[in-house]
């Protein structure tokens, strides 16, 4: 008998998440910290931590971690790479972070190829404060500050993080990926391997977009929320590899 | 025989292991966990196929190991 | 000491990296630039890191990233851009690190002018972030004192783990004059048992600013302001000149205190009881040297480029009635007459008080 499955060592001892039931969060943490293990990271990592569901990340982690204004992780994250280049520097963020208030950092990561990496968990909506209209929330989504859905005339379109990433010379790997599914889950690994990979190789920016439910703020079951993924997101948001420069992914 | 262990102190009973399992070894099981919710409880009955699937959507790390 | 012409905001470049800053994140404004520009000719090739920022905000950020895992960062930016600062300048007083902000003051309110000022007073010293915090701030009057304060800020931003400001203005960035460069005086501050390096052969470790408990963060901030009253006892620096038996002490920073100077020496030539007191830390102010003097004088101007910024801490200092503010936006410095024709004007009404 053989264990074949463990909890990573990335994670502290006993972790008990403080996520809603059913929250993405939670698997995303898990898969990180896996990566890390396998590339035996743990020692020589240092985490940025962003603001919002994200911003508990250090109760769970066993690695060093510094806390970000909103939207700054990547360029906190790029002062601690520039002093200190063999470390293994990655952000954590959601879309709000990652892609309204840290729009221009973010993507200066890539277009500078700053040598991080980025978890971006991409669930259409401000979790943290309850569930408001974000960057990437959907066309005619109802959320606290779209109460009738939202409008393209009002409020613009989604914003499409991982093909935008993807478009810059300094990023080395971009792909979008999704939670739903055992399947996703596990292409979801090999992809966030691969964005911590290109950054210990040195090849520029790795990230991943992760297709991620809140059912809370949603207002559904776990197992709807990943139905929404698969019927709703996925056409705003299709999955894939849109940069890899390795070749291995696309 | 492959089997899970569970941490039902971690389970917040949103049942997503219930429905990855493809030999239908988990079930809502009759103790209370930390929502108010019953929480998943591994049924050993020898279908186990330890193929992870379990472990893999879990979102709270209450499935601590899987053994095959 | 072989002198040199200097322009100050060269003076502050050579000696922050003399000084061992290495990292430099910043973005050009006006009258600053050079620092950010001759910084590049030299880190990079010193194997020290360099980045041309997209934003201050990512300047800001990318300074406590470096302080955060060990580095000695600077960034140097100016007055509209040092307002895009104050939320990163918030977190690194709440998270306690170490960064060097070179701000040279132009004009405001907004885009304002790219004339001198001292109209960033308030934003240096009083802060334009959120909660409960302070900034060392540290004000040269001359380009000796660029190169003298750039080394003392990197020190006290490690002794203290606190950012330090360098507030110079416009006049003393352009400004050349003769000056040594100096080799670090200060000790090496031990920063090994708080900088994040990677979990390696102990348990992680986390620097943050969100507190989830009230006492927790009182606790915190509580912490925070005993560090400042050790800064406050033992930080303050002032220059004071003919303030014994003054009867007006003529109150400046930065180069204007210069003119102050020499309109107080040329006054008391004429015979007047004048004196100068120049704060050269703004925070921690020289309040309880200010206080004793003014058990003795009871007139004060306070002379600044600015609508009347410092005046109020000189205010509070001396808590004297007649505290008189003699300056203006920016532009043309108060030169010496105009300095002198406020001391008559003022002094004539303390000695017509006193027949």
């Amino acid at each position: 008998m053989q264990q074949v499955f463990k909890i990573p060592d990335s994670l502290k001892k006993n972790t008990e998440y403080t996520f809603c039931p059913g929250c993405g969060h939670g698997v995303a943490v898990r898969l990180l910290c896996q990566a890390i293990d396998d590339f035996n990271l743990r020692e020589n990592a240092i985490c940025m931590v962003g603001v919002g569901c994200t911003a508990f990340l250090y109760h769970f982690l066993d690695i060093d971690a510094l806390e970000c204004p909103h939207g700054r992780a990547t360029a906190e994250g790029t002062g601690v790479k520039r002093i200190n280049p063999d470390k293994f520097v990655f952000t954590y963020q959601g879309d709000g972070d990652y892609a309204a208030i840290g729009m221009t950092e973010s993507m200066y990561a890539g277009i500078r190829g700053e040598n991080l990496t980025t978890i971006c968990v991409n669930n259409t909506n401000y979790g943290m404060t309850g569930g408001q209209m974000g960057p990437t929330t959907l066309i005619g989504q109802v959320t606290t500050t779209t109460p009738y859905g939202r409008d393209e005339k009002l409020n613009g379109y989604p914003v499409k993080i991982a093909e935008q990433v993807a478009q810059y010379k300094g990023t080395a790997f971009s792909a979008r990926v999704s939670l739903d599914s055992v399947p996703n889950i596990i292409k979801a690994q090999a992809a966030i391997k691969k964005a911590c990979e290109v950054q210990i190789k040195k090849l520029g920016y790795g990230f991943v977009e992760i297709l991620s439910p809140c059912p809370t703020n949603w207002k559904m079951t776990p197992e709807q929320a990943n139905e929404h993924i698969r019927e709703n997101m996925m056409k705003e948001y299709p999955l894939g590899v849109f940069k890899d420069v390795t070749g291995e992914m696309k | 025989m492959a089997y899970i262990t569970i941490d039902e102190k971690k389970c917040k009973s949103c049942y997503l292991c219930i429905n990855a399992c493809p030999k239908k070894t988990i079930k809502v099981g009759e103790k209370t966990g930390k929502t108010g919710e019953k929480v998943a409880e591994f049924v050993d009955s020898g279908q186990c196929i330890g193929c992870k699937s379990c472990a893999l959507v879990c979102p709270d790390l209450a499935i601590t190991g899987v053994y095959r | 000491m072989k002198q040199e012409l200097i322009k100050g905001n060269i003076a502050i470049a050579q000696s922050a990296f003399d000084a061992g800053c290495d990292s430099y994140f910043g973005y050009p404004i006006t009258p600053q630039t050079e620092i950010g520009e001759y910084l590049s000719r030299i880190m990079p090739k010193n194997n020290r890191a360099y980045v041309c920022c997209e934003s201050e905000i990512a300047s800001i950020n990318m300074c406590i990233g470096a302080a955060a895992s060990g580095g000695h960062p600077m960034t140097s930016s100016a007055s509209c851009a040092i307002a895009l600062m104050q939320e990163g300048l918030s977190y690194a007083c709440a998270q306690e690190l170490p960064i060097v902000i070179a701000s040279v003051m132009r004009a405001g309110p907004g885009l304002g002018n790219i004339y001198p000022s001292q109209a960033d007073y308030n934003q240096a010293v009083k802060g334009g972030g959120n909660g409960d915090y302070h900034i060392i701030v540290l004000a040269p009057s001359n380009v000796q004192e660029c190169i003298n304060f750039t080394h003392k800020a990197f020190y006290l931003a490690q002794k203290y783990r606190n950012p330090v400001f360098i507030l110079a203005d416009g006049l003393l960035g352009q400004m050349m004059e003769p000056a040594s460069f100096i080799e670090h005086p200060y000790e090496k501050i031990d920063n090994s048992s708080w900088v994040l390096t990677g979990a390696k052969g102990r348990s992680s470790k986390f620097i943050r600013s969100l507190s989830e408990k009230e006492a927790q963060h009182n606790e915190h901030v509580y912490k925070l302001f005993e560090k400042y009253k050790k800064i406050e006892e033992n930080e303050v620096m002032y220059d004071e000149n003919f303030t014994d038996d003054a009867d007006l002490i003529v109150v400046s920073f930065g180069s204007l205190s210069r003119n102050v100077k020499a309109a107080v020496k040329e006054a008391r030539r004429q015979g007047l009881k004048v004196g100068s007191f120049t704060p050269k830390t703004l925070y921690p102010f020289p309040t309880q040297r200010l206080r004793e003097l003014s058990r003795r004088t009871k007139k004060f101007i306070v002379a600044e480029m600015n609508m009347g910024q410092m005046i109020n801490d000189v205010i509070v200092a001396t808590r004297c009635e007649d505290v008189r503010h003699i300056g203006r936006p920016a532009g043309n410095w108060l030169d010496i007459d105009e300095i002198i024709g406020e001391i008559k004007t003022t002094l004539g009404d303390v000695y017509a008080a006193s027949i």
